[in-house]
């Protein structure tokens, strides 16, 4: 049995608030950019680019966005076995530096995904900040990182799914 | 020693004599009755007595490099597989181009042998392949055949002389059939495999040449030519005609040449390395035709051992040869007899009565009364597994090591003496 | 996603799918070339030795960049031929650089099946950086995704080999690569230099490069060894530029878009000349970037985890 933790309407709602929470801390809109961690992150990005652009009434084509993959800077690939997880794309196709990074992922758990992330982003080049926003805070963390922007927090313990429509078809988020 | 073997079935191709009977043995010889109690008597049931088997093609490494085999191990592996007499080629370090060497090895023979030492002399000097070697010294001192096995003759010439003057002391000249620069370099047989593994092939010409250049050579001189170790259909095809010409020519092959194919070499393992090289599939299928139609006259072992120290290495630059006393027996028995390529008797008839024959070893390869009492005991049920563990040869080298087999010698009795049994 | 083993030893056991899955993978690691730091820290803590019994400064070199861009730590160890018939063993020292930890070994060798060998004798994943005559994978892997980038597809693409068949492990990996893609190999080169048993891998034999390059859609040309000269394989460098050398003239005889294709290190005025080496048909310094986002993928794919082995 799963538990709907968000359902379509709580998800909307919570990336709303996101994308206003996010704005108001960066009204110089120009010296954004967001990048979201693959796989679900990406989503989440996608979502917060579209919000932003509309509070900033800008094209969300004017604010640079891009996507990045973790697989080779993971802290974990001796667990991995004979089966190597698949890599996806990073794409980051504009220069980071001087830029104001929105880095966004859907769950903040142990925090070693968003470690590895500030890795790949410092190796595109010298970002001026770099701000983590996530749709779920779950708690549980292993090393000293906390995001700027939060969805919604609980402590959650089991395993928790978020689904979106571009990949599952349908907003929610549930625990496993 | 007197032995009394009952109830066995005597499989004696010599005699065409394949029945149930008693085998007696007084004094080192076959009789037909004791003159006393038997000191032993065998429980022959289920188990046949064939004439012992002769090995016309060994290498026991002794003298110079005992490393890989010496005499006292090498017989001991012979006796283990049935065999009761072994010749073993010259290719030792010195070569036996010389009486004392010849004596040497006959004396270490009788010393800590356990089965026959027949020995091989050089065909030339230092097996140099330039003059011949004092064939009549060396005969005098026991040889039974000039080889310069591991190299051909080259030189036509030389060749054409050694069949001739062997003639005078109905001395086979045995051929190690290979043009070597046909075979330059190659390790392997060539085809497809050897090219796909991207080792050098050596064509099954190079072993063709040869061998029909010394027919051609055994039919202008008259001489007594043996071609040892036959591994190709084209050798098989000249040596059947050759013979339907009425030429002077004998031949051997080895089990391993009509088991194995080329497809072994696969993960370069280098026990599937032996020169003439493994060749493929229609040759098999030849050698097997050829020794069903009498055009292959013996199946010896071309034991050839190794130290793993040299075998566990490249796949060219690991020696050729792999070990073969211990295997023969049981790969004949289960390759040619089971699989009704030859009969019990037809086998036999190539492995000890051609040999006795061909090399004139007197007395032996019968067991026909007043016979040297050379006898193998072999157990069609005898089921085993070819284990490295269970290799009594100093060296391991061979490629049918896993393999299981059912039946094999189960007693080696030479001049009378039991010298194995399981 | 995984190759199921523990060393990259040649093409020909590899299947489709798991070429597929190299192909697919080549990506992500050229794109980091990109990025002002071209490195990741995906084999940190990890050993790669490369052991080269025969000299060669690119393969080695794109091997050790590999490496080094997945942070591995790498040793170089360069065995002059003179000590293999001499000196310590191969197995003797696969097992020593077993000893100092080496998770990867990666060999080159003048005898064919050498990577087999250690294989066989360590725990170590063995990648074939050349053997003998045998496979040259990551080279043949190369070319594949070279071609692979390029042209979209590999079914149905026609692809010419050209020069010494024989004594190729490089024409030996393109062959088993590009036929299991769906792609149509032909050979070119003197009958001397073509095994006669390799139609049986699929692949068209030509003796007259004009009519083989027709209908190409890729030439790959290998080096020609100039001591075959001396083992009478062909008579003479002269003649045999004057039969196979890419030139301009024969280029022109083929499809305008053909793409020219050189493992390296050239000979040029042999079998390539100057002009053609340098057109735009050519893409010989692409295989040598795509080398090394190849070879990053084979370390990956292969990658040792911490309860020993695959």
């Amino acid at each position: 049995m799963s538990e709907i933790i968000l359902d379509s309407n709580g998800f909307q709602k919570a990336v709303e608030t996101l994308s206003k929470d996010i704005f108001e801390k960066n009204k110089n809109i120009a010296d954004i950019a967001v990048v979201g961690i693959q796989h679900k992150g990406v989503c989440v990005a996608k979502r917060l680019l579209a919000g932003l652009a509309k509070l900033a009434a800008i094209d969300e084509r004017d604010i640079p966005f891009g996507t990045l993959d973790i697989t080779l800077y993971r802290d974990d690939l001796d667990n991995f076995g004979a089966d190597m997880p698949v890599i996806k794309d990073t794409l980051i196709p504009f220069d980071i530096s001087k830029k104001k990074i929105i880095l966004v992922d859907d769950v903040l758990y142990t925090g070693r995904t968003v470690r590895a992330a500030l890795d790949v982003l410092m190796h595109f080049g010298r970002p001026k900040c770099i701000q983590l926003a996530v749709l779920i805070d779950r708690g549980h963390r292993e090393l000293p990182i906390e995001a700027g922007y939060t969805g919604f927090k609980s402590v959650i313990d089991g395993k928790v799914k978020v689904e979106c429509k571009e990949m599952d078809g349908q907003d929610r988020v549930i625990i496993l | 020693m007197s032995l009394h073997i009952k109830n066995i079935r005597i499989a004696d191709p010599s005699q065409n004599k394949d029945e149930k009977g008693d085998l007696f043995v007084e004094n080192g010889k076959i009789v037909s009755k004791l003159s006393a109690n038997p000191d032993k008597i065998i429980d022959g049931r289920g188990k046949i007595a064939v004439p012992g088997l002769i090995d016309v093609h060994s290498h026991l490494r002794e003298p110079g490099q005992e490393g890989k085999e010496t005499i006292k191990t090498g017989t001991r592996a012979a006796a283990k597989g049935g065999i009761t007499s072994v010749l073993c080629m010259p290719n030792t370090k010195p070569v036996i181009d010389n009486a004392p060497t010849v004596e040497f090895i006959l004396l270490k023979a009788q010393k800590e042998g356990v089965v026959n030492v027949f020995p091989i002399g050089c065909a030339t000097k230092g097996s140099l392949g330039q003059e011949l070697s004092e064939i009549g010294v060396l005969k005098r001192a026991g040889i039974v055949a000039v080889s310069d096995d591991g190299l051909p003759v080259a030189d036509s010439q030389i060749m054409r002389r050694a069949l001739e003057y062997t003639k005078m002391f109905k001395l086979p000249v045995i051929s190690h059939s290979e043009d070597k620069e046909l075979s330059k370099n190659g390790v392997m047989n060539e085809g497809k495999n050897s090219m796909i593994l991207g080792l050098r092939g050596i064509p099954r010409q190079a072993e063709e040449v040869m061998v029909a250049r010394d027919i051609m050579l055994a039919e202008l001189t008259g001489g007594y030519l043996h071609i040892a170790h036959v591994s190709t259909a084209g050798s098989v095809d000249l040596i059947r005609q050759a013979k339907k010409k009425g030429i002077k020519v004998t031949a051997e092959t080895c089990p391993h040449y009509f088991t194995l194919t080329d497809d072994v070499v696969k993960l370069y393992d280098t026990n599937t390395k032996m020169n003439p090289p493994l060749r493929g599939d229609k040759d098999v299928a030849a050698v097997k035709e050829g020794l069903a139609d009498a055009t292959i006259d013996c199946i010896a072992t071309d034991h050839a051992p190794h130290s793993q120290e040299e075998k566990n290495k490249e796949y060219d630059l690991a020696p050729f040869g792999i070990i073969g006393f211990e295997t023969m027996l049981s790969l004949v028995l289960s390759e040619l007899v089971s699989a009704k390529v030859l009969t019990l008797m037809q086998c036999i008839e190539k492995m000890s009565v051609n040999p006795a024959k061909i090399f004139n070893l007197e007395g032996r390869g019968s067991l026909k009364e007043g016979s040297i009492a050379d006898i193998t005991i072999i157990d069609p049920q005898y089921s085993y597994e070819f284990t490295k563990e269970s290799i009594i040869s100093k060296s391991k080298n061979s490629p049918f090591i896993g393999r299981k087999f059912t039946g094999g010698a189960v007693m080696t009795i030479v001049g009378g003496n039991i010298v194995y049994q399981i | 996603m995984s190759l199921n083993r523990k060393d990259l030893l040649g093409l020909e056991h590899l299947d489709k799918k798991d070429l597929q899955l190299i192909l697919d993978s080549v990506k992500p690691f050229k794109d980091l070339f990109t990025r002002s730091v071209k490195k990741a820290p995906t084999l940190i803590g990890k050993t790669v030795v490369t052991l080269f019994y025969e000299p060669s400064t690119r393969t080695r070199t794109s091997f050790e960049i590999a490496a080094k861009r997945l942070s591995a730590d790498v040793v170089n160890l360069t065995v002059s031929a003179s000590s293999v018939v001499k000196g310590e063993s191969l197995i003797d020292t696969g097992k020593t650089l077993e000893a100092m930890k080496a998770d990867y070994v990666i060999i080159r060798h003048s005898l064919s099946g050498t990577p087999d060998i250690l294989a066989r004798n360590l725990n170590a994943s063995i990648i074939n950086a050349g053997d003998g005559f045998h496979e040259h994978p990551t080279q043949g892997l190369l070319d594949l995704y070279t071609m692979y980038e390029k042209k979209k597809t590999l079914e149905g693409l026609r692809v010419l080999l050209v020069g010494d068949i024989l004594h190729s492990r490089v024409a030996k990996s393109n062959i088993w690569a590009l036929t299991k893609m769906g792609a149509k190999v032909s050979v070119a080169g003197p009958p001397t230099l073509i095994p006669d048993k390799i139609e049986e891998l699929g692949v068209k034999v030509y003796y007259d490069l004009d009519e083989a390059i027709k209908e190409a859609d890729v030439v790959n040309i290998l080096r020609i060894q100039l001591e075959r000269q001396q083992e009478n394989l062909f008579p003479s460098v002269r003649e045999y530029v004057e039969l196979y050398q890419l030139t301009k003239e024969r280029l022109a005889k083929a499809k305008s878009g053909v793409m020219i294709m050189h493992p390296g290190p050239m000979n040029r005025g042999v079998e390539i000349s100057s002009d053609v080496a340098d057109s735009p048909n050519a893409v010989i310094y692409e295989q040598v970037t795509n080398g090394i986002a190849v070879r990053m993928a084979v370390l990956y794919l292969l990658k040792p985890n911490n309860k020993g082995k695959k």
